[in-house]
């Protein structure tokens, strides 16, 4: 990177998720570039509303552990800023209170002393109704306009903070920053912008590095290390033997983006359309000509709420005769079960749900295929307001989904099962409920910040 | 005419965000880029009718600088609903290798 007098801002990323883990060579080969403060962001919703509807992480807490411990110690060290946003995957109070609970084991079990600040966003529907009622909520495509009901069928909502609270609680003196539910970029950006460096130059970094390594090539060697300066940004691996180019660096803006120029962050949209992107030795890009617009503040809403609960079946199928009238035999069986669920059980359809997905047929993969399947994997999904009931159908189910002929007057068949019982329950079944944003006057307004001082009994 | 999964590069997709699939088509050089990127089989029509999703809800980007064709498209089952079987829409891609391409 070149150095010199010129005012810069240096984030370390060690990897695009608390827990995913960074290589220490790299992680202490950036530590010794002096970096201006450690960030990473620690969630998402890409792995579903089963996080955010019950409030947990996805990631081990022995991992997350391990990762936040290499990161409490550097900073220790360094003196400087270590912020994690999006605690706990889905960013509720519980996952900032998850995050905080390993903080303050790290620093009794180091002996650290720091100054925590765990900035909250999670948001009931009682503080957001009144929101909704002065038409500050509005949908984003593909949505409908939001309803009360829609918003108390959440059983969490949060807001997706920009960087002003964070850079506030560091304003504050805040050593360690948890945050619940941010933008990935916000995390990443908070100490440049706070700092002064340019909007377009500070997002578009941050946007580089969300998912750490992934804009490198070798992708799996650790994060990468931002240094904002007034015109622009540079960006290298921690890895001394892996590589940015300007390849790997601007095919980044197209990964998990729909539109990969122009991007809304809250209060900002980065326009990197005009960007550029610069070789400055075999392993550091540079970027110039990103530009960010100001925006009216806006706060992305996230909601998940319970619809039921799920109780599957997996069963087996590698009869060539069969495999080779399988649409028939399973549209047959749909109908038979489907009856015999109203006639036996007394229920309508609407009151339950039951899907088949025949996986290595169709179930992913629409298109037709020229040949039968070698085998199929048959997924019977019931679905139901509780969960004995959808067991309770399940287990109807299961000496047809066993034994139910291609003909009817053929010789019993059986099929494949791999489980005792057969019938596996999936617990409730939780929804994404808002694709909407809300239009705040500040941008602390849904945030709450809570300060203490962690590892101080360690030192008596 | 040939197969979109023999003449692009890589192709992949992802969610971008719980409503939306984005898939990116990385291609070898200039060349197959503009054919790719040109192609009639890929327009939002034919897209909208592969997915079965709305054509005005189809959106396309060229990025010559890196060869890359980026189509995106509101997802047919939001991810986690009942129907949806491909929570990262990972797959979603795959109906496209197939298509012949001018």
């Amino acid at each position: 990177m070149h150095e010199g007098d010129t005012p810069r801002c240096k984030v370390l990323v060690p990897s695009g998720v608390l827990g995913a883990g960074c290589n220490d060579e790299a992680f202490q080969r950036g530590v010794a570039l002096a970096p201006d403060c450690l960030a990473i962001d620690g969630g998402s919703t890409d792995s579903g509303p089963h996080y955010l509807g019950t409030g947990t992480s996805k990631m081990t807490r022995q991992a997350t552990k391990h990762d936040l411990r290499q990161m409490m110690l550097a900073r220790d060290r360094l003196g400087v800023p270590l912020l994690v946003g999006s605690c706990g995957t889905c960013g509720t109070d519980s996952g900032v209170d998850w995050m905080a609970g390993i903080a303050r084991e790290i620093a009794r079990e180091e002996g650290l002393i720091a100054r925590l600040a765990l900035v909250y966003s999670e948001v009931s529907a009682d503080d957001l109704l009144p929101l909704l009622g002065a038409g500050k909520i509005d949908p984003l495509d593909p949505a409908l306009p939001l309803t009360r009901e829609r918003l108390l069928e959440c059983d969490h909502i949060v807001g997706l903070l920009g960087y002003e609270p964070l850079a506030d609680a560091i304003a504050k003196g805040a050593d360690i920053i948890l945050s619940g539910r941010t933008t990935d970029t916000a995390v990443l950006s908070a100490v440049p912008l706070m700092r002064g460096f340019p909007a377009g130059a500070s997002w578009h970094a941050a946007k580089t590095a969300e998912c750490g390594g992934l804009c490198t090539v070798h992708t799996r060697m650790g994060g990468v290390m931002l240094s904002i300066d007034a015109d622009g940004f540079d960006i290298e691996p921690l890895h001394a033997a892996n590589q940015c180019t300007p390849y790997t660096v601007s095919a980044h803006l197209l990964y998990e983006n729909s539109d990969p120029f122009r991007l809304r962050e809250p209060g900002v949209l980065l326009d990197a359309s005009d960007a550029r992107y610069d070789a400055v030795d075999e392993r550091t890009v540079r970027v110039t000509g990103s530009r960010a617009e100001k925006m009216p503040y806006t706060v992305k809403l996230e909601g998940s709420g319970a619809a039921g609960y799920r109780t599957m079946v997996f069963s087996a199928i590698a009869d060539p005769k069969l495999l080779a009238r399988f649409d028939e035999w399973l549209g047959n069986l749909d109908a038979f079960l489907r009856a015999g669920i109203a006639r036996v059980l007394g229920l309508e359809e609407g009151d339950y749900g039951i899907e088949f997905r025949p996986y290595g047929k169709d179930a992913v993969n629409k298109t037709p295929a020229a040949t039968p399947p070698h085998e199929v994997g048959l997924m019977t999904l019931v679905w139901a307001p509780t969960q004995e009931l959808a067991t309770e159908i399940a287990k109807y189910c299961n000496p047809y989904i066993l034994h139910f002929p291609l003909n009817l007057d053929d010789p019993l068949p059986s099929f494949a099962f791999p489980f005792s019982p057969a019938e596996v329950e999936l617990g409730r079944h939780y929804e994404f409920k808002l694709n909407h944003v809300v239009r705040i006057d500040r941008p602390d307004e849904l945030a709450r910040t809570h300060f203490e001082t962690i590892g101080e009994t360690a030192h008596g | 005419m040939a197969k979109l999964g023999e003449i692009a590069r890589y192709v992949r997709s992802k969610s971008a965000g719980p409503f939306w699939v984005t898939i990116d088509i990385f291609c070898h050089d200039a060349e197959s880029f503009e054919r790719i990127a040109r192609a009639p089989q890929l327009a939002p029509r034919a897209i909208a009718d592969l997915f079965g999703v709305s054509e005005n809800a189809v959106r396309q980007f060229r990025l010559p600088s890196i060869q890359v064709f980026k189509i995106s498209f509101p997802r047919t089952a939001v991810q986690g609903s009942l129907g949806d079987v491909d929570s990262h829409a990972g797959q979603y891609f795959v109906p496209l290798l197939p298509v012949e391409i001018d």
